[in-house]
């Protein structure tokens, strides 16, 4: 019954927030509409922060990898292929799969903070690339001049901040819809059993380590669409937007937001480039300051939101279960035996 | 009557204490097998090496006429060798009914093998009946977390079973559980169906005596006696082994 209330009322909230989202364009001015959207792509690379993090047990600080590849892929394709939208979500989404398809032999046999260093290292790689391949990236200086998105052919390009707004929201939904979707299927079920006890759903029969790659894959998918989204918001693109900060930022919102939560994942992403990009003007050069002591805050306030993701920060090949532990004291009953 | 299970000359050292040295065990198609010894023994080592969680340095496990001796715990599962932990190992987040779901699917057969959602579904049907033959209905939507142990220890058992063994490993399945789950343990067990053979690890002789046809007898890693209960009650080098083992 407790349960039913909580969920209409989560429900309400996300409808409410839906139609603010929807309402906004028109209620706030062109620049907050266009940090806006900015912001909703972000959101989506907390969901795949999310998915990895807190549904497959791997925190991760590398998800800026595939998100930079999506949105680099992207502004190539917007640039000299097709300012179709659908192509262009359909070649970041791969390409941010491809990368993490690329990176899965790394990531997927590692555990808990070997994950995080590992991931980090690959992001900050990324970063370093997308600076010398200046023939294709533009080094530095990034990509600009990309050409405004159409969504589909046929339809005119999205000129205004408010139809590009619009255009990631809609995105965005339908995205973070299919995640939740995949989440209730078979693979959501077996990847939150493996984050509860890996070792036990390896005694199952699963197979541990494709399942895990699959997450990966899929989350890098999200990571790359959502890049688009960057391009189709910003126009122009640099190695800036994918630095560490930003990996760090998205782990510290999914982590406020409730790892093993999507809605919590978009809600705390978003609230903490939020909170940046708001104290960027109140407390010029303090907005890190201010951000890390809400990480500390939330870690202490909010052990819950942090349990799951720590579920698999133990040192890898740990025993899981008493029976490879040493045997317990004997206690056999000589008498029954006598019997 | 064919060997389902054959392990010969297994032999796990660490560092300079043998923990197994040359044990052959062999266990057929539905049959009940006790292993008993002091402390120390090396039951638990032999269950884990029969299970794939440990590699022994020397020997040979086959099972139904194929070597399994490079496989892990996984792969095993699938071919139809199933664990109970001596805690019971449960996904604590899902539910009861999820829990044998997810320990259902590698082995359950869809009736329509690529329509999307079917391997889930035969899960599913699975797992309703199994619950109910365990006693665990009405805590089917209960996070398994929530359960008390002797119900994770039903639940563990409706999971093994979920996964169409047909070689089960238990692993002391009576530890921490009440006299009364004890009683439950033992009809479950005796209910298991003929075709699922039993290798139990098991302290309480009373438990070995009425769940298996043939025991095996371990000390300082060596076979010290095979045979049946009565045999193996009234021997005397057991009965030696035990009361050097408990002083």
């Amino acid at each position: 019954m407790r349960g039913e209330v909580i969920r209409r009322v989560r429900g309400g909230i996300a409808a409410l927030v839906l139609v603010g989202l929807v309402v906004a364009p028109w209620v706030v001015d062109d620049y907050t509409t266009s940090i806006l959207a900015r912001t909703l792509a972000l959101a989506l690379v907390g969901v795949s922060v999310a998915l990895l993090t807190g549904v497959a047990g791997m925190p991760t600080l590398g998800q800026t990898a595939p998100y930079a590849a999506g949105a680099y892929a992207c502004a190539v394709v917007g640039s000299r292929v097709s300012d179709v939208g659908v192509v262009q979500l359909v070649v970041a989404a791969a390409a941010g799969a491809l990368l993490a398809a690329l990176t899965v032999p790394l990531v997927v046999h590692a555990r808990g903070v070997i994950v995080l260093m590992i991931t980090l290292a690959i992001g900050e790689l990324v970063v370093i690339v997308l600076g010398r391949w200046r023939s294709v990236t533009g080094g530095t200086d990034g990509l600009a001049g990309i050409p405004a998105v159409r969504p589909f052919w046929g339809l005119p390009a999205l000129a205004s901040d408010q139809a590009r707004y619009l255009y990631a929201l809609a995105v965005v939904a339908t995205l973070v819809g299919a995640v939740l979707v995949l989440l209730r299927t078979r693979a959501g079920l077996v990847l939150r059993a493996g984050r509860d006890d890996e070792m036990r759903l390896r005694a199952s029969g699963h197979r541990v380590a494709l399942h895990l790659s699959g997450a990966h894959i899929a989350a890098g998918a999200v990571a790359g669409a959502a890049g688009s989204l960057l391009v189709v918001a910003q126009q122009y693109i640099s190695p800036a937007d994918f630095g560490f900060d930003t990996s760090a930022l998205l782990l510290l919102g999914v982590v406020i937001g409730g790892t093993a939560s999507v809605g919590g994942a978009l809600v705390g992403a978003a609230l903490v480039i939020a909170v940046r990009d708001w104290l960027f003007g109140v407390l010029p050069g303090h907005a890190p300051l201010v951000l890390g002591a809400l990480f500390v805050a939330t870690v202490y306030l909010l052990p819950t939101g942090v349990n799951r993701a720590r579920g698999r920060l133990r040192p890898p090949n740990a025993p899981a279960h008493q029976s490879d532990q040493p045997a317990a004291p004997d206690q056999t009953n000589v008498a029954e035996l006598h019997r | 009557m064919t060997g389902l299970l054959e392990a010969q000359e297994i032999s796990v050292r660490y560092g300079s204490l043998a923990a197994l040295d040359g044990v052959d065990l062999r266990i057929h198609d539905g049959q009940r097998h006790a292993l008993i010894g002091p402390n120390g023994a090396g039951k638990t080592t032999l269950l884990n090496v029969l299970g794939g969680s440990t590699r022994p340095q020397r020997g040979t496990v086959r099972f139904d006429g194929r070597d399994v001796g490079r496989l892990g715990p996984a792969a095993r599962a699938r071919r139809g060798i199933n664990r109970i932990h001596q805690r019971p190992a449960v996904f604590p987040t899902l539910t009861a009914t999820e829990n044998v779901v997810v320990a259902a699917l590698p082995r359950v057969i869809p009736r329509r093998r690529w329509w999307p959602g079917g391997r889930r579904r035969a899960a599913q049907r699975l797992a309703g009946p199994l619950l109910d033959q365990m006693g665990l209905t009405a805590v089917a939507a209960v996070p398994a977390g929530h359960l008390a142990h002797g119900q994770r220890r039903q639940l563990e058992i409706a999971m093994a079973l979920a996964g169409r063994p047909r070689l089960l490993l238990l692993d002391e399945p009576a530890a921490g559980l009440s006299a009364i789950e004890v009683g439950r343990l033992v009809e479950l067990l005796q209910a298991l169906p003929r075709a699922v053979a039993v290798l139990l690890v098991e302290h309480r002789l009373d438990l070995v005596y009425a769940l298996s046809d043939t025991v095996t007898v371990l000390r300082d890693g060596q076979t010290l006696a095979a045979g049946t209960p009565d045999e193996i009650r009234t021997s005397p080098l057991v009965r030696q082994a035990y009361a050097d083992g408990v002083a």
